[in-house]
């Protein structure tokens, strides 16, 4: 099993999330995160979906995915030439004890603080998978209260866009 | 490019005629009822009124499966959409072109539950190549373009329109043509020239070659070009369940079909091989058997329509998209050039073999000790007399088997039934729609007592709207298949198979009920004059009520999850393999 990031452009038309979705769980592929929001294009959306297959069956799921009427283009992103980015919010226990622990955590990994309570702090961080994971696990012993992640999002380095050529198609079909 | 003023309902109806369609099967109710009204005044339109909304979906598959065309079913939101789903899912899985039209409840309404409301759309979503919720009137005429585009062309596939009552009231400029917006939809139809070549060196430099053709090549209406491919190369062909009638059944070079219950010889051969040349077909689990040891020393030359259907199962050495008539025209092209070259294939050893097992396991059958009636029998004697340029539509079961058995099939499109989904109930709506589609030709309903009461109200339709087809009754009082694999695995423990049809209904009295002529025929003595006289009416629709003996067997058999090796020619026998030179 291995981790594939796809970037998956769809024309942003209603219930395209429930067809791709429905898609992975009616063909028995696993989504480990899934990202969707508009483009620079507005009949553009994007996906970032992160899935955890074999290679043999990661081709079925893209061959499957272009079926769908509404996909413009898939692309799996290589982790070493593209930025992968996760977010992730988190309510930390912290009184004025351990308070400045935590604060120097949060500038350890170059998160920040986005509100404050006498006993907690809430503290937005973003970054790849690992470092995430590692700042949570430093965070743990203070009391983590609450947590929510975003779905990662992903783009790939250097010049060149993905998205130039499905939205000359869009264009043309327009 | 005209524009006109006129109501949604209107544009539907001015769409469907503009698309070319004639004939649309259905039942009205109240989210669909505006467009019912314009639907009334249509000249070019044929509405056939059915009993119940699956029939209309079956209907459009026969019709579609008969024209190649587009064929059309139309329901009414809630139940009249939902009982067009088992349809819709058999159209799906045998790739066959229909667009399925309902009504929806008013768009303020949606998604609050109201009276006859149903996520169609949702409920469809895996089962169709698409499909569309229609809420504005402005996107009914291109939808309807759009529909019948997907639905036509690369993989053929039903897809469904679902629109809003409020829609098809609302008042809408219309104009025609329109423009479609599909930009994430480019079936692939041209094959490439380099993986077309490396095929046909395969295939010149292969010593045991099998032909694998599927469906696609019959949707694709490469039957011509399979046949000089054939021809050109010598190669040994097996036509699956989809595909039977694709090269006539009684060509030197056809061996049979393979599967579960294909013959010795396609199985054999496809075991054997050492290059499968898959066209248009999808190594379903019913042709491969336990697919580990499926065909274990074939490289796989996999050509499909659908990207995906290309190493979904079996690894595909030489992948090749396009259109199954395309990529023939292609092979041979490329064959006779390898022929050319001075490189040939030497198959006559292979041949050797094959021979050998087509002579030694020929289908068969037994007739009953007790002197009842033998369905195999039944079914052979309605293909030789009603003879190969009529069409053949199936249910699901032991009778299907046997109507792909038993009845020879000497060109394309002439056997229907339903075989990636199984749906018991095929028969009858779908004989309805071939023969509404050709209706000088001879359409004969093989059925079993199972599946026939399952949809047989649509023998109303048929009275009443003049659609004389000939219904075949299997009648062995059981479900028959289910039984076959009671008496094989579950210890003959007969459990709920038994459906005393022989006694309820009488499937004579049904037949008249309903406007029908029904005859009954219990002695083999009987059966030729039974058909003969069924052939003999053309005003009215005629069910046989063939009472055959309960306990005949499909032979061969691969049992289910086991390897095609372990083929059986009859129970605990399994042919030699070896035998035969």
């Amino acid at each position: 099993m291995s981790q594939h990031t796809l970037s998956v452009l769809v024309e942003n038309t209603p219930g395209i999330l429930a067809r791709v979705a429905s898609l992975f769980s009616r063909r028995g592929f696993n989504i480990e995160s899934l990202a969707v929001g508009t483009t620079e294009h507005p009949e553009i959306s994007r996906m970032t979906i992160v899935v955890n297959v074999e290679e043999l069956p990661l081709e079925q799921v893209t061959k499957q995915l272009n079926k769908l009427i509404n996909v413009l283009k898939i692309v799996e992103l290589d982790p070493s030439s593209s930025v992968q980015r996760e977010l992730v919010l988190v309510k930390v226990r912290a009184d004025a004890e351990t308070r400045s622990q935590v604060l120097e955590t949060v500038q350890l990994f170059r998160a920040k603080v986005v509100d404050v309570a006498p006993d907690a702090v809430t503290i937005e961080a973003t970054g790849n998978r690992d470092k995430l994971d590692a700042f949570i696990r430093v965070l743990e012993p203070f009391g983590i209260k609450e947590l929510v992640q975003s779905g990662m999002v992903a783009i790939g380095r250097g010049a060149r866009s993905i998205t130039d050529r499905s939205l000359r198609a869009l264009e043309r079909s327009a | 490019m005209t524009t006109e003023q006129m109501t949604g309902a209107q544009a539907l109806v001015r769409a469907l005629e503009n698309v070319g369609v004639d004939t649309v099967f259905g039942i009205p109710g109240g989210a669909i009822l505006p467009a019912y009204d314009p639907l009334y005044d249509s000249s070019k339109l044929r509405h056939i009124l059915v009993r119940h909304e699956q029939g209309a979906g079956h209907a459009a598959q026969g019709y579609a499966m008969v024209t190649g065309k587009v064929g059309v079913c139309m329901a009414t939101s809630g139940p009249g959409a939902t009982n067009l789903v088992t349809a819709i899912s058999d159209a799906y899985m045998d790739s066959v072109p229909i667009v399925a039209i309902t009504g929806q409840v008013a768009t303020p309404l949606i998604g609050t539950d109201g009276f006859q409301e149903a996520d169609i759309s949702g409920i469809t979503m895996p089962i169709t190549k698409h499909n569309f919720l229609v809420t504005k009137a402005d996107d009914i005429a291109r939808t309807i373009a759009e529909a019948f585009h997907i639905a036509s062309t690369g993989r053929p596939g039903p897809v469904l329109v679902d629109i809003a009552k409020d829609a098809l009231q609302a008042t809408v400029e219309f104009s025609w043509p329109v423009t479609m917006h599909l930009p994430g939809y480019r079936p692939v139809t041209r094959p490439h020239s380099k993986q077309v070549r490396e095929a046909a060196r395969l295939i010149v430099q292969a010593k045991r070659p099998v032909l694998y053709v599927g469906g696609g090549v019959l949707k694709a209406k490469a039957s011509a070009e399979l046949k000089v491919l054939a021809e050109l190369t010598g190669a040994p062909v097996v036509t699956t369940l989809m595909a039977k009638g694709a090269l006539p059944d009684s060509h030197p070079l056809h061996m049979g079909m393979p599967g579960m219950h294909g013959s010795v010889g396609a199985v054999g051969a496809l075991q054997r091989a050492d290059l499968l040349v898959a066209l248009g077909a999808r190594f379903d689990d019913r042709v491969t058997g336990q697919l580990s040891s499926f065909a274990p020393d074939a490289k796989v030359v996999h050509a499909d329509i659908d990207p995906a259907e290309i190493s979904k199962n079996r690894h595909a050495d030489v992948p090749i998209v396009g259109d199954a008539r395309e990529v023939l025209a292609d092979l041979i092209v490329a064959v006779q050039a390898e022929h050319d070259a001075g490189r040939r294939g030497d198959y006559e050893e292979w041949w050797r073999q094959l021979r050998a097992w087509r002579k030694t396991y020929p289908l068969g059958y037994d007739h009953p000790a007790d002197g009842s009636l033998s369905p195999q029998y039944v079914i052979e004697r309605i293909g030789q007399l009603a003879g190969p340029e009529a069409y053949y539509v199936a249910g699901v079961g032991q009778h299907q088997m046997w109507a792909a058995q038993f009845i020879k099939y000497e060109r394309p499109g002439a056997f229907l039934n339903s075989g990636g989904a199984g749906t018991m109930g095929y028969a009858v709506p779908a004989a309805m729609g071939a023969k509404v589609a050709a209706p000088d030709a001879q359409v004969w309903a093989i059925d079993g007592d199972g599946c026939f009461q399952m949809t047989n109200q649509e023998l109303a339709t048929c009275a009443i709207e003049g659609i004389p087809i000939k219904v075949a009754v299997i009648n062995n009082g059981n479900l028959g298949m289910v039984r076959q694999w009671q008496t094989l695995f579950y210890n003959e423990r007969y459990s709920n198979t038994n459906l005393h049809s022989r006694r309820v209904p009488d499937f004579v009295k049904l037949a008249e009920a309903y406007g029908c002529v029904g005859l009954r025929c219990d002695r083999t003595e009987d059966v030729d004059a039974t058909i003969a006289k069924a052939m003999e009416i053309n005003d009215a629709p005629v069910v046989i009520d063939f009472v055959v003996h309960h306990d005949a067997m499909v032979w061969p058999m691969v049992a289910a999850g086991t390897s095609n090796d372990d083929i059986k020619i009859a129970r605990d026998m399994a042919p030699d393999w070896e035998n035969g030179d």
